[in-house]
């Protein structure tokens, strides 16, 4: 087996769907132009909700059987990963597809196929005889990773990572170890979700108090806004191909970034609220393993999801670890796309991607009167902002249970 | 139902299942996977389907009788014969 442990690991393709863009060019104009994706959506027994929901062609990559018979959360990580091998430019025939893995990160899975069961069953009477002989093979929790194995002919090994709403990060951060491991050597990872077809997940972020409401769909998601009321649950996708750095510059791809720094820690607090400490210290640890301070952070993409307490706690953290530095800029993509769960870290980390070339950080919208609470000064409000440079993004994602996670990306240089 | 109405529901449950596929020239005679790209879980969603439309409970052990159209029309035409035709 070869030591790959200090390889350097490169993201060399992108593809996603979101809310509002179902590449990444689309997300990132949206995210510059202040669009968001948030509209008007009826989920069952709740009537209309407000959602963040994709309109990506599922038949681009599908016919209508695996459709048919897959899962939501299958289609999405299906698109977004032949959306990303194509911009890798890389074609699985040229590759040995035993030494290709699929990782990745969800906040939950099943939800949704288990409630249109019951909602089957209960027009017979709660006949279980008529329960579907799909619902296991649609409910395991490697689902979405396996679809794209069965679709694409991919034999490496698959995993779905349940990590909460940290789940995007964690796609990246398994996908970068797996290489290091030399387990693989070409790893398709991010995050997914499938969540705003379960009405479920509305339900309980209602019952807690924490389901955005606004008159118009557009304002409703208002991190750091002294306004916010809540969460908009979005759906989407973000996946990438990552890469060892010699591999990738052997056969001349398109880098897009390096990864250099990641952590992972638990709260051990509480099932929903957050601690501010633990954040605070997954953030230095993932400084630390770059083997960068506070300083070098250009942009901060923030996790915050526009509940009262998420966002106090993360501005709390942030301000721990990076003070009161201007130069820094903190931006927000939940404000746009609403939360897509385990999405969420992966799109948020993607759509900050290109500011290494045109070295803008997007804004937080809907933030018209900052919470005294958050009052963080760097925050991007409303308009983008034009950095002159950008080498180095932190990525936030944080979720339920108490589980932190935290990726630093960097400017691919020849000779960096 | 007669024989006619009950091909016309095989072959609406079949389109369900096989959405893609041209049915148009399937052959009443000749097995469904030989003519269709038919796994076991879609045979299975043909037994759902009758089922719940029909109500109709086929077990296990007759599953063979399914295999071609014609041999479904078979059996199923004696189970299906009270029950009025969907079109």
């Amino acid at each position: 087996m070869s030591s790959y442990v200090d390889e350097r690991i490169v993201m060399t393709g992108i593809g996603l769907t979101a809310p509002n863009g179902n590449s990444l060019s689309e997300f990132r104009e949206s995210l510059l132009a202040g669009r968001s994706g948030v509209v008007r959506f009826e989920t069952r027994h709740m009537g209309e909700v407000l959602a963040g929901v994709c309109d990506f062609d599922a038949l681009a990559h599908q016919d209508r059987r695996e459709v048919r018979r897959g899962t939501r959360s299958g289609s999405i990580a299906i698109y977004c990963s032949h959306e990303a091998l194509a911009d890798a430019g890389l074609e699985l025939s040229d590759c040995d597809r035993s030494r290709v893995g699929v990782y990745l990160g969800i906040t939950e899975h099943g939800n949704v196929e288990t409630e249109n069961e019951i909602h089957e069953i209960s027009q017979y009477d709660y006949d279980t005889s008529v329960w579907s002989h799909h619902h296991n093979p649609r409910t395991v929790a490697n689902n979405p990773a396996g679809e794209v194995t069965l679709n694409l002919g991919i034999t490496g090994p698959h995993l779905t990572l349940g990590a909460a709403c940290a789940a995007g990060n964690a796609g990246f951060i398994q996908g970068a170890q797996m290489l290091r491991l030399d387990e693989v050597d070409l790893a398709v990872c991010g995050g997914v979700s499938e969540s705003i077809h379960t009405f479920g997940i509305f339900a309980s972020f209602k019952s807690q108090g924490a389901l955005a409401t606004h008159e118009d769909p557009a304002c409703a998601s208002r991190p750091f806004d002294a306004d916010r009321n809540g969460i908009v649950v979005a759906e989407g996708g973000a996946i990438c191909t990552l890469e060892r750095l010699p591999d990738a510059l052997a056969r001349g791809a398109t880098i897009y970034a390096e990864i250099v720094g990641h952590a992972m820690n638990s709260d051990a607090t509480d099932f929903v609220l957050p601690d501010a400490g633990r954040q605070a210290q997954c953030m230095r640890l993932a400084l630390a393993r770059a083997g960068i301070s506070p300083e070098d952070i250009d942009i901060l993409s923030s996790h915050a999801t526009a509940t009262d307490q998420g966002d106090i706690a993360e501005c709390r953290a942030i301000r721990e670890v990076f003070g009161d530095r201007e130069s820094l800029a903190v931006n927000n993509a939940k404000s746009f796309i609403g939360h897509a769960m385990g999405a969420a870290g992966a799109l948020e980390l993607v759509g900050n991607l290109p500011a290494f070339k045109d070295q803008i950080a997007h804004a937080t919208i809907n933030l018209d009167r900052l919470d005294p609470k958050c009052g963080l000064v760097q925050i991007v409000a409303n308009s983008p902002r034009s950095l002159g440079r950008v080498d180095y993004i932190l990525n936030n994602s944080f979720g339920m249970l108490g589980i932190n996670s935290v990726v630093i990306v960097r400017r691919y240089e020849a000779d960096g | 139902m007669v024989a006619d109405e009950i091909r016309r529901v095989i072959l609406d449950i079949l389109s369900r299942i096989q959405p893609d596929e041209d049915l148009s020239g399937l052959v009443d005679g000749v097995p469904f996977r030989d003519q269709l790209e038919l796994d076991s879980m879609d045979f299975l969603d043909i037994v759902m389907e009758l089922r719940k439309q029909y109500r109709v409970q086929i077990p296990e052990e007759d599953y063979e009788h399914l295999a071609s159209m014609s041999a479904t029309i078979s059996y199923l035409e004696p189970l299906l014969k009270d029950v009025q035709s969907p079109v």
